[in-house]
This record gives C-alpha cells, sequence and structure tokens, in this order.
C-alpha cells in the first residue's frame, strides 16, 4: 500500500520534472521573444516607438542596435516585433480589418550577414521575401545588375502613403559593411531617406566602431539612430533576474511543485555561497547568456531523486563553467609527457619565451633524466619524440612556421601553449605524479 | 543582331540632276536609288514619297516626306523632309490632348519648327504609304501590312492638335497620286495593295481543339525568329540572311492565323465586329474602287517577307520554279486542314484552288445568316478567315506566276500595301481592350513591333513587368500633433518648396544646362562637395525647372537621364541604363556602348538634347577609365547633343583618379558645394518648418552649430531635429504638447555624437575592466602599444590580488579577450595562437583610463 503511494508520488514528480526541464530547456535554450526583457525598457520604447511610426505613418527611418554579445539585441527586436503585431490585432477590434492585412504586409526580411555573403544573394535573398520574384518569373534572377535594378525599380514606385511599409532587418550588420562598395546599404539607406517605399532599416551589430566602417556616403544617409545595450544592471538586479529565470511560472500544472520549487530559489538567492558563486560570475560577464549556461547545468542536475537544486549544484556547475581547458587536457598526459612539458617550461623561463625545438627539449630532458637516473626510466629518442608529436597533435605545443619537407623535424622551431602557473596547478592535482618531476617543475635547479 | 555584319548599301541619285545651285554648290535631284549589295536589289525613291528616317530608336523609324534631295558642296547627299510624328515622340502630358484613341498606324503632320529638316539621305529606311484622312473617318479596317501604311489626321506642332489644312490634306493627297503614277510608270515599282474581298462562310465548321494551341505555338516560334520591327527587318536584310524567309516558314505562319483567331474570338464580339465592318466597308468604298482598277491583280497582303522577292531578280524560270514550290505549298495548306474540318474541307480545297485574279467577291451579306449561338459564329468567323488566307495565298501564287517583274521588286515595294480591304475587322475600340485583336494583327503583320502590343493593352509580355511593393491596406496617417506635422516635415525625403542657401549654385547650373539646350551643343559639368550639402537636390531642382520651362515651350525640349554610380553594379552597366532610358532597348553592356557611340556620333535628325546626371561619379572609375573617357568623350561630338552634370564628393577628382585625356575631356566647368554653414542650417530647419511653432528659436541654432562644426551636412541636421521631436514628445506624453527645447536639443546630439566606447568599457564585467587595466599596465611596462595575452595575464592575476578577487583561469581571460575583441575595444588576432595572441587597443590609453577612473 505503502509502496504503491510512493510510486505513484514519484511518476507524479518525474511528470514534473519532465516538465520543468521542459520549460528550462526552451527558456535557456531558445533566445526567442519569449524570454523577458531586463534592464532595456527605454530602448523598448524607443524601438517600438520606431517601429511602430513606420506602420502607421509610412516613416522611414534607420537604426543601428549595438550592443556587446549576448546583450539580447535580438530579443529585444523580437519583443518590439510581438508586441507591434499584437498591437495590431489591437487594433483591428478597434478599427476594421485593415490592419490584419497590415500585419501580414509588413514583410521582416531578416538578413544575416554571415548567410548573405555578397550583396548578389542579399538581393536575391529581399526579392524572395517580398515575394516578387513570381511577379517575372525567374528572369528576375538573371544577372546583378537586372535584380539590382529591378528591386530598386519596384522600391521607387512606392511611395509614403499608399504602399506598405518594410522593414529591413539587417542582422550582423558588420558583415554587410564589408560588401563591394557598400552598395547594399548605400541603396537601402538612400530609400530610406527618399520619398519611395517608406523603409525601415534596423542593423544589429556588435561591434562598437560600425560608424567608423561606414563610406562618407552610406553614413550620411544612415540617420544615425544608435540604439545601445550594454547589459548596465548591477548586482542587485543580477540576483532578481536569476530568480526571475529560474522560478516556475504561475501556469505549471503542479502548483504545490511549483510552489515548493520557487520557495527553493528564494531560498537559494539569500544563500550565501549562491550569491558568492552569482558574484563570482557577474564580476566575469554581464551578459544573460553566460547565467543561462551556468543555470542550465545546474538545473540538468535535476532528477527524479533530487528534485530541487541545490547551492552545491551551482557551485558544481560554476567549477565546470569556468574550468580552464587546457590545463584540463594536461591531467591526461603521461608523465613523459609531462616531463616533457616541464622542459619546455624551463626552456622558456632560461630564454625568456624564445621558440624552442625538440632536441633542446631533449637535452633539457636528459639532463634531468641523468641526474635523476634511479628514478626514471630512460626512454628512447624516437620514443620522446613520440611523445612530443602527441603534445603537437594536442596543441599544447605550436609550431612557429608550417612543417616543410626540408626542415627536419627535431629542428622545427615550437612554441609552448601553457602558462608556467597552469602547468603548476595541473601538476598539483596530477595523481600520482613522482615526487622528483614535482621538485623538477618547481625549480630546473633542484639537484644543486 | 550584330550590326558590323550588315551589308552595305548603296545610295546613288536616280537619273539626271533637275538643277543646280552655283553659288552652294548644289545640286537637286529627283530621286534616289538604293541598292543593296548582298541581295541585289535596288529601290528608287521620289520626291514627294513617304519613307522611314532611322532614329534613336531601331523599332520606331521616324516617318516623314520626301521634299528634296540634293548633293551638297562636299558630295555629301541630303534630303530635305517633312516629319511626321508617332504618337510616341509626343509628351505624354500632350497626348490627352488628342481625347481619343490612336492606333500606332496613326502619325501627326509635324509643324514643330524645332526639328532639322535636312538630313543625311543614308539615313532613308524604304518608302512607305501615308494617308490623309478626315478627322471624323474612321481609320480604314486592318490591312495586312501595317508597318507600311500610316495614316494622317491631324496636325501637331507642338502645342495643339490641328485639324489638317486643306491645302496639306490635298497635297498629300496628291502625293500620293502622283507616286502611284510613278510606281506604274517605273518598271521595278509595283505595289503590292490589298483588294482581299469579303468572304463570309455561313457554314459551320466543326473545330479541333488540338489544333489552335499547335498554331499558336507556331506564331511564336514564327515571331520570335522574325525580327519584328521595320529597321530590325531592314538589319537582317543588309545581313542578307534570307534564308528564314523560306516558304515554308511563311506558309505556317499563314495557316495558323485563322486558328488562333479561332480559339481567342468571342462569338458575340465576332457578331459586332461583322456589322462594324460591314458599316465601315461603305464610306471607304470610293478610294478602294478607284486602286482595284489599277491593280487588279495585286491583291495579296503581302508581308514582307516574300521569299522571291529576295532572290535574283528578273529571272522568270527563277520566279516560275518558285511559282511550282509555292503553289506546292499551297496545295498542301488546304489539305492540312482536312483534318480538322469534316465537312468544310472540301468547299475550302475547291476555294483554295480557285486561282482568279480578281479576287472572288463574295457579298458581306452573306454574313449576317448568323445563328445566335456564339460558338458557331465564332466558328464560321474562323472558317471565313481560312478561306481568306487560302485565297491569299492563291493569289499570290498566281501573282508570282504571271508577273514576272513581280519576283525583280525588292521588299521595300512589297511593303508599300496598300490597305483597300473593307472586310478585315475595323479597329474599334473596343478590339483594342481584347487581346485577341493584337494577336490576329500581330498574325496578319510578322513585321509588326512588338512596342504595339502593349499599346493595345493586352496583358503580355511579363518580362517589362514593373513588380511593385503591395499597396497597404489601411491608409498612412496623417499627422495629428505640431510635433508629427514638424517630423514630416523635416524628413530628409520631404522635398521643400525652395531650396535655401543654394541660390546662387542653382543658378549657376541652370545657365549652364540652359545656354546649352538653347545652343543645341553639348558640354560638362563637374559638381563636387561633401555629403549631404544638396548637390543633387539642386541639380534634380535645376532638372525640373528646366522641364517646366520646356513645357511651357520657353526651351527646346530634352530628355533627361539620371545615372547613379552607387546603383549600378558595375560600371560598365552605365551604359545598359543610359540606353534604356533613352530608347527602351535592353542589351548587353558591350553592345550598349557601341549603340550609344553610334548615336552621340552621327549626326540624328529630330533628337532631341539629353541632359545625362551622373551621381557618384568615382563608382565609375575602371583600370582602364573607358567609361569615364566614353562619358566625356560624346558631348565633345559635333552632333552629340549631350550635356552631362557629373557629382561626386572630391574637389579634386578629376586631378587624382582621372587620367589625362579624361580629365581634358571633362573640361574646366566645375562647380564646388561647399558645406553648409551654421546660419544656412538654421534657414534650412526652418524654412521646412515654416508656420509650424515647433522649435525654440536657440534649438535650433545650437543644432545648426553642432552641425556646422563638424560636417555641414544637412541631413544630419535635420535628423537631429527630428529625434528631438521626438525626445521632447517622448518626455512629455502625459501633457500638453509643447514645443522642442535646448534640452531635448541637447540630447538628441549627445545621442548621436557621444562616443560610444567610453560607455561601453563602464558597463563593462569587473574583469574586463581589469583586464583593461592589466592591458594599460602591460603597455607602460613594455613601451610598446601591443602585448600579447600572456603577458597581460600575468598583470591580470597581479591586479586580481590586489583587489582580493579570485584570479580567473586562462580560458576566462580567453573569454574576456574575444568579447572585448567582438566589441572592438580591442583589437586582436586570430584566436588560434592562444596565449600568443597580440592585443591593442582600438582606442586611445587616455580614454581608456578616463573611461577607469571615473569609478
Amino acid at each position: 500500500m505503502s509502496k504503491r503511494k510512493l510510486k505513484e508520488s514519484s511518476e507524479e514528480s518525474a511528470e514534473c520534472i519532465s516538465q520543468v526541464q521542459k520549460i528550462f530547456r526552451e527558456r535557456f535554450c531558445h533566445y526567442c521573444a519569449a524570454g523577458k526583457l531586463f534592464g532595456m525598457k527605454q530602448q523598448y520604447s524607443h524601438l517600438l516607438e520606431l517601429l511602430k511610426r513606420t506602420t502607421v505613418h509610412g516613416e522611414s527611418n534607420s537604426a543601428l542596435i549595438i550592443g556587446p554579445r549576448g546583450s539580447g539585441k535580438t530579443t529585444l527586436l523580437n519583443h518590439v516585433l510581438k508586441n507591434l503585431r499584437e498591437m495590431n490585432q489591437v487594433r483591428e477590434n478597434l478599427l476594421e480589418v485593415h490592419l490584419n492585412g497590415n500585419l501580414f504586409l509588413m514583410k521582416n526580411p531578416f538578413l544575416s550577414g554571415l548567410l548573405q555573403t555578397n550583396d548578389k544573394v542579399a538581393l536575391k535573398e529581399i526579392t524572395r521575401q517580398l515575394q516578387l520574384e513570381n511577379v517575372v518569373g525567374d528572369k528576375v534572377f538573371g544577372s546583378f545588375a537586372e535584380n539590382l535594378a529591378f528591386l530598386l525599380e519596384a522600391l521607387r514606385r512606392g511611395n509614403r502613403t499608399s504602399s506598405c511599409p518594410i522593414l529591413f532587418v539587417l542582422d550582423e550588420f558588420d558583415l554587410f559593411v564589408h560588401h563591394k562598395n557598400q552598395t547594399l546599404l548605400y541603396n537601402l539607406f538612400d530609400i530610406s531617406q527618399s520619398a519611395q517605399t517608406p523603409v525601415t532599416v534596423i542593423g544589429l551589430t556588435c561591434r562598437q566602431d560600425i560608424l567608423e566602417l561606414l563610406e562618407k556616403r552610406v553614413k550620411s544617409r544612415f540617420s544615425h539612430r544608435q540604439i545601445y545595450l550594454m547589459n548596465s544592471f548591477d548586482f542587485k538586479e543580477y540576483i532578481k533576474i536569476f530568480k526571475k529565470q529560474l522560478s516556475l511560472p504561475a501556469e505549471f500544472p503542479d502548483e504545490a511543485f511549483a510552489q515548493k520549487w520557487n520557495n527553493n530559489v528564494q531560498h537559494l538567492s539569500e544563500d550565501k555561497t549562491v550569491q558568492d558563486v552569482l558574484q563570482n560570475l557577474f564580476q566575469h560577464s554581464k551578459d544573460l547568456r553566460s547565467l543561462h549556461l551556468l543555470l542550465m547545468l545546474a538545473v540538468s542536475a535535476v532528477t527524479v531523486h533530487h528534485p530541487l537544486p541545490t547551492a552545491a549544484d551551482l557551485q558544481e556547475a560554476r567549477r565546470q563553467h569556468s574550468s580552464d581547458s587546457r590545463a584540463n587536457i594536461v591531467h591526461g598526459l603521461s608523465v613523459l609527457e609531462i616531463c616533457l612539458i616541464i622542459a619546455m617550461k624551463h626552456l622558456n623561463e632560461v630564454y625568456d619565451g624564445e621558440p624552442f625545438n625538440f632536441q633542446m627539449v631533449y637535452n633539457e630532458f636528459q639532463k634531468f633524466i641523468q641526474r635523476k637516473a634511479h628514478s626514471m626510466y630512460n626512454f628512447e629518442k624516437p620514443v620522446v619524440m613520440k611523445a612530443f608529436e602527441h603534445l603537437l597533435q594536442l596543441e599544447l605545443v605550436q609550431p612557429l612556421e608550417r612543417p616543410s619537407a626540408r626542415a627536419q623535424r627535431e629542428f622545427l622551431l615550437m612554441k609552448l601553449l601553457l602558462d608556467s602557473s597552469q602547468i603548476m596547478e595541473a601538476l598539483q592535482v596530477y595523481p600520482n605524479c613522482p615526487t622528483d618531476v614535482k621538485q623538477w617543475a618547481a625549480s630546473s635547479l633542484s639537484w644543486l | 543582331m550584330n550590326t558590323r555584319q550588315q551589308s552595305k548599301l548603296i545610295y546613288s541619285w536616280y537619273g539626271k540632276p533637275l538643277g543646280s545651285d552655283r553659288k552652294l554648290r548644289t545640286s537637286q535631284y529627283k530621286g534616289i536609288l538604293i541598292t543593296s549589295e548582298s541581295t541585289k536589289t535596288e529601290t528608287c525613291i521620289q520626291l514627294g514619297d513617304f519613307i522611314l528616317v532611322e532614329g534613336v530608336n531601331a523599332d520606331q523609324p521616324y516617318v516623314a516626306q520626301l521634299m528634296d534631295l540634293y548633293e551638297d558642296g562636299a558630295q555629301h547627299k541630303r534630303a530635305v523632309v517633312q516629319w511626321f510624328c508617332r504618337l510616341e515622340e509626343i509628351p505624354q502630358n500632350k497626348r490627352k490632348l488628342l481625347k481619343r484613341e490612336i492606333s500606332a498606324q496613326e502619325v501627326f503632320f509635324d509643324q514643330i519648327l524645332g526639328y532639322d529638316t535636312d538630313i543625311a539621305a543614308e539615313t532613308i529606311i524604304k518608302s512607305i504609304v501615308v494617308l490623309p484622312l478626315h478627322l471624323s473617318e474612321e481609320l480604314p479596317t486592318i490591312t495586312l501590312n501595317k508597318e507600311q501604311t500610316f495614316y494622317v489626321k491631324q496636325s501637331w506642332d507642338g502645342k495643339c492638335f490641328k485639324v489638317l489644312s486643306p491645302d496639306t490634306f490635298s497635297k498629300l493627297k496628291e502625293a500620293n497620286k502622283k507616286r502611284s503614277v510613278i510606281t506604274n510608270s517605273s518598271k521595278a515599282f509595283i505595289p503590292s495593295d490589298i483588294l482581299t474581298p469579303v468572304k463570309k462562310e455561313t457554314e459551320s465548321v466543326l473545330r479541333s481543339a488540338t489544333k489552335p494551341k499547335t498554331a499558336d505555338m507556331e506564331i511564336e516560334s514564327k515571331h520570335s525568329a522574325s525580327k519584328s520591327s521595320l529597321a530590325k527587318e531592314r538589319h537582317s536584310q543588309r545581313v542578307a540572311n534570307n534564308d528564314i524567309k523560306t516558304p515554308t516558314a511563311r506558309k505556317k505562319l499563314e495557316l495558323s492565323s485563322p486558328m488562333r483567331s479561332k480559339s481567342r474570338l468571342l462569338g458575340c464580339e465576332v457578331l459586332g465586329l461583322l456589322d462594324d465592318d460591314c458599316d465601315a466597308t461603305a464610306p471607304l468604298k470610293p478610294s478602294a474602287t478607284k486602286r482595284k482598277v489599277k491593280f487588279t491583280s495585286d491583291i495579296s497582303g503581302s508581308p514582307p517577307k516574300i521569299p522571291c522577292s529576295n532572290d535574283k531578280s528578273k529571272s522568270t524560270c527563277e520566279s516560275a520554279e518558285h511559282h511550282q514550290r509555292f503553289s506546292d505549298t499551297i496545295r498542301l495548306s488546304p489539305y492540312t486542314k482536312v483534318k480538322d474540318f469534316s465537312e468544310k474541307d472540301k468547299n475550302l480545297h475547291e476555294k483554295g484552288d480557285i486561282l482568279s485574279p480578281v479576287g472572288y467577291q463574295k457579298p458581306s451579306s452573306q454574313s449576317p445568316v448568323l445563328t445566335p449561338r456564339s460558338r458557331r459564329t465564332c466558328v464560321q468567323k474562323t472558317s471565313a478567315l481560312i478561306a481568306e488566307q487560302i485565297s491569299m495565298l492563291d493569289q499570290e501564287d498566281f501573282l508570282s506566276g504571271s508577273d514576272s517583274s513581280y519576283s525583280s521588286s525588292s521588299e521595300e515595294e512589297e511593303d508599300d500595301d496598300v490597305p483597300c480591304t473593307p472586310e478585315k475587322k475595323t479597329k474599334s475600340s473596343r478590339i483594342f481592350s481584347t487581346p485577341k485583336s493584337s494577336r490576329k494583327s500581330a498574325v496578319h503583320t510578322p513585321a509588326k513591333t512588338l512596342k504595339k502590343t502593349p499599346l493595345q493593352g493586352t496583358p503580355r509580355t511579363p518580362r517589362n513587368a514593373t513588380p511593385e511593393i503591395p499597396r497597404r491596406i489601411q491608409a498612412a496617417q496623417e499627422p495629428a500633433s505640431v510635433l508629427e506635422e514638424a517630423r514630416l516635415r523635416l524628413h530628409v525625403s520631404a522635398v521643400p518648396e525652395s531650396l535655401p542657401c543654394r541660390e546662387e549654385e542653382f543658378q549657376d547650373i541652370y545657365n549652364f544646362v540652359e545656354s546649352k539646350l538653347i545652343d543645341g551643343t553639348g558640354g560638362c559639368m563637374y559638381i563636387s562637395g561633401v555629403p549631404g550639402t544638396g548637390k543633387t537636390a539642386t541639380v534634380h531642382e535645376v532638372i525640373r525647372c528646366l522641364q517646366q520651362a520646356a513645357e511651357n515651350d520657353e526651351l527646346p525640349p530634352f530628355q533627361f537621364v539620371e545615372i547613379n554610380g552607387m546603383k549600378l553594379t558595375d560600371p560598365h552597366q552605365a551604359y545598359v541604363q543610359i540606353l534604356e532610358f533613352l530608347t527602351g532597348q535592353k542589351v548587353t553592356a558591350t553592345h550598349a556602348a557601341v549603340l550609344l557611340a553610334k548615336l552621340f556620333s552621327t549626326p540624328g535628325p529630330k533628337r532631341k538634347t539629353t541632359v545625362l546626371i551622373v551621381d557618384e561619379l568615382d563608382l565609375l572609375w575602371t583600370r582602364k577609365q573607358n567609361v569615364m573617357y566614353n562619358l566625356f568623350d560624346w558631348p565633345t561630338q559635333k552632333h552629340s547633343k549631350l550635356i552631362i552634370l557629373a557629382i561626386a564628393n572630391t574637389m579634386d577628382l578629376p586631378e587624382r583618379i582621372m587620367m589625362n585625356r579624361v580629365a581634358s575631356r571633362l573640361g574646366l566647368t566645375r562647380m564646388s558645394f561647399q558645406p553648409y554653414t551654421y546660419k544656412q542650417l538654421q534657414q534650412i530647419v526652418s524654412s521646412r518648418l515654416k508656420g509650424v511653432k515647433a522649435f525654440e528659436e536657440d534649438a535650433v541654432q545650437l543644432v545648426s552649430r553642432k552641425v556646422a562644426a563638424l560636417s555641414g551636412d544637412a541631413r544630419r541636421c535635420l535628423d537631429i531635429c527630428r529625434r528631438a521631436t521626438e525626445i521632447c514628445e517622448f518626455s512629455n506624453q502625459k501633457r500638453t504638447p509643447e514645443i522642442v527645447r535646448m534640452a531635448h536639443v541637447t540630447e538628441a546630439i549627445d545621442e548621436m555624437f557621444s562616443s560610444p566606447y567610453v560607455n561601453a568599457i563602464r558597463n563593462a564585467s569587473l574583469h574586463e575592466q581589469i583586464f583593461l587595466k592589466a592591458i594599460l599596465a602591460e603597455f607602460r611596462r613594455a613601451g610598446v602599444e601591443e602585448a600579447t595575452v600572456q603577458q597581460i595575464y600575468h598583470h591580470h592575476v597581479a591586479l586580481c590580488r590586489m583587489e582580493g578577487l579570485q584570479s580567473p583561469t586562462v580560458s576566462e581571460i580567453m573569454a574576456i579577450c574575444s568579447r572585448l575583441g567582438a566589441c572592438r575595444l580591442l583589437l586582436v588576432e586570430a584566436s588560434n595562437k592562444y596565449l600568443h595572441m597580440r592585443v591593442r587597443l582600438n582606442l586611445g590609453q587616455d580614454d581608456v583610463m578616463y573611461a577607469l577612473r571615473e569609478e
């Protein structure tokens, strides 16, 4: 009886857990309009007003949204567009059916600089997204010149009051800048500054120096509206964001579980260790994407038997998050390879970061072996060479120049891609490391 | 079509000089012979004949009457002509003065004085027929040869249309008569007038469903194969490639025509048409009969491509052979149809075999025996057409067989068909709107230009369809408040009534273009100035004023073409765009260059001056600079009549990037637009805001001064003002609207001009800031403005220890470095160098220090 009850409850919680995981997966992995906006009220209203004027008054505009990666540029834009559509829906109820059409006709060619690698492809994509290609069959894709003339003609025909406004969103705007002559940008901005079809051009970029990249004619035509997203919140707000991001929504099916979960989150946010973890992360990077990553790691530890995330989970997640990837590789090396790395470290110290070759490393290693012959097995040179090449493959050492057929492998100049502090840390945690090696690592003169 | 392959045409005088003028050393002639070397044909054109003259557009040669022929002192053959103008040549805005539909065949007696009536005789293409008609007269029914026949009802003097004066009318009539006499007398002249009789078949015909389609396709192919314009046809003649004009090809076309119309015709409309036809016949009868008497033998509506005409002339056996071949094809034609028509075939066959030189004239009264069923009438009509075609073929056949001289006449003469066929459809306006009429006529005249098709309102040629952005369903809201009104006016795209502060420049450019227009010469002007100083706007304003003046007849009319270097994908595309603007042709860049060079270097009669604006000139630069060279070379040609206004940003562009020979051709007429001063900017803004109290006076001044100090770019100034209105509106949404004050303007300026770097650094995370500090420390230590990540890392760790922070791992440092690099606060190398990646600051050390110190 009690067993069955237990089973039922666990089943129930299993369902809850899968629900929870689903919610957080959506929240942390999809950077969609569903996510909430934090600390960008002003930018939001600016952008919303701008787009509203385009739709309602047919006013042409151009703007750039600038902010570091992960600062929520796309989220902001998606939010604005979603609300704009909803607003049109609202107005539809108030006025007539007109704006429903307006909603559909508001085209959003999302152009990403990574996909549209030149103006030709971009033009085709615009034509496709404006659904103009069926006007003339596939002839329009005849040549680049025809295509451009076609599109310009199409846009020139409209006017402010009668044509449907078009919103151009240029993702990765900085990549469009590198197109030849900046033809696309010039034409888009030129249309936005002349009495043609109303267009609004919005560029998203993370480069602060974007305006310096624009050609003077293009720059003059750009209206110089810049919306900066800066992650300009302090730690208190960061904690609030953390709470909001980790708490379950009110419409969660199992209310009791949601209550329990949210209480736990409240506790966590007041916990000292959790605050330390968050403080540490906050000091490193303020963007929400890294917070999402941390929470993702923590939440993925949630199971049926461990239904609520704890401070330890977060700590562990933070540890994983901040671990040094190269030092981790060193943990998996053999003693011989570690010895070689130590030899390189000493060479770096002696020659002040000058490049070395295999022969030098081998000599250094030989010196160590001669001193400590009793504890270390003297490997043959080809064996050492093999170990050295393994390090090369792991990219712990890097050749200065490409290996050529003529140069002997032993004399290729190399550089070590590890800092001495990384090596020392790795040795600390290296299991069963011979004491002699540790001593040698600490000082090249330990035998004296 | 490759113009280089054209065979040469030789122009020689016909007969002895009539008289000569000693002083001018000219001698006059009564006719000119055009001999084509390749086809060995000769055409004689006499005084008073109507001719086609090569024009700008190969598809639309000019129509004229030959008034005088003479040879000038320099042995050049010259011709004096009386022009007729096509509807296309009349400005769009004047066409509505006509208040009626105009057929493509109608021309106007040209009384504009501006045109040069003295042309080179070599530009004459061939002779045609122009018939004077009274205004009330309907246009004669469809002729088989539309290309060759024009009608004139009214005269055009550049301002209004007038009815032909009786004097002119009689003169034109006279010319026609005289011409026919002449042609009769001259052995090489047999104009083939159409006197195809009326034939209406009352029998019903079962029609096959499949046939029309194939027929259609045949037509299409035929159309594409044969160059469809007169002038092009002439080209093809020059090419001496007569292979296309085989009898079989022609037969196909003829055969298919009725099938095609059958598939398109609607019965009820046909009924109406038939009635119309009967009515229309009446007034035309007299002239028709008159002609009939003269040329009873010429019946066929021979389209220009008669096989026999182009071959070796005057050989009877040859023509007999032709006759043989031809009759074969005719025999074939009815038989092919036999499959389709169950009971009609015999009848048809009979008709086909009748070789009646007069043409059988069945009374058209037969046609009213029509059943109300549309299907049947349609079929009837079709069968009538079939029969007609067959009979025409027969008659042609007869002609070529019986009249040996027929084959000797060249293509030109054959084109001179006088249409007197009353049974063909009148071109009533009703038919114009239906696609079938054009199809039908296209079938009858294979040499018809495609140009005419859109004129008749047919929904064809998707190629030329220009796309359109869908219209918005709800109308755009009009500005409600003062601020919104101001914003609308401040938008760069809003066109102000006048351009303040550019009056001087405006006047200079205006004077330059005006003087060139009046002189009828060409010239270049180079206009420079930094962006946003109103260069393009001023030039457009000049053009607008000039067009206004031209419309009011204060100036000779001109064509206006604009190209923009930025809107071209390749400098050579400039040729394509110019040619398309001028003539509507679409060709490749190299061919366009050839055509344009020809256009501007040869003296074109009736050609208007062209004003060409070349915006963003510097982008037309190529390594050999041939585009620029050509552009600036054309105006220097004697007959080019080309005025170029070149616009670019840099003042010394000609010296900097142009070769000497290009710069020299550009000339020294230059103008430089200075950046606006703050007073000018202030004036611009206040002139736009006239009548709208939205700005404080001082606020406008602040913006103007700020912009003038930075760039003098009017666009920037307007943008800032516009942004200021938004800020103003936003800041007091609840309260009553107020005007834009200093605070709003300052905010807008700060928003637009503030350096983003300082803000970005202040909002960076703690470790990012420490990393920047570490960079500064490393720079100071090394004395070099470049450091590797490893070096910076050591400093970073040291700084962290000082601050009592947990020192970051190398991975985290790399992440920070790449983040700052993506924002371009730092310039970093490729990340595969890991610790040895070199780092530089993208802004001054002082800026970084300033940004970091504040906290």
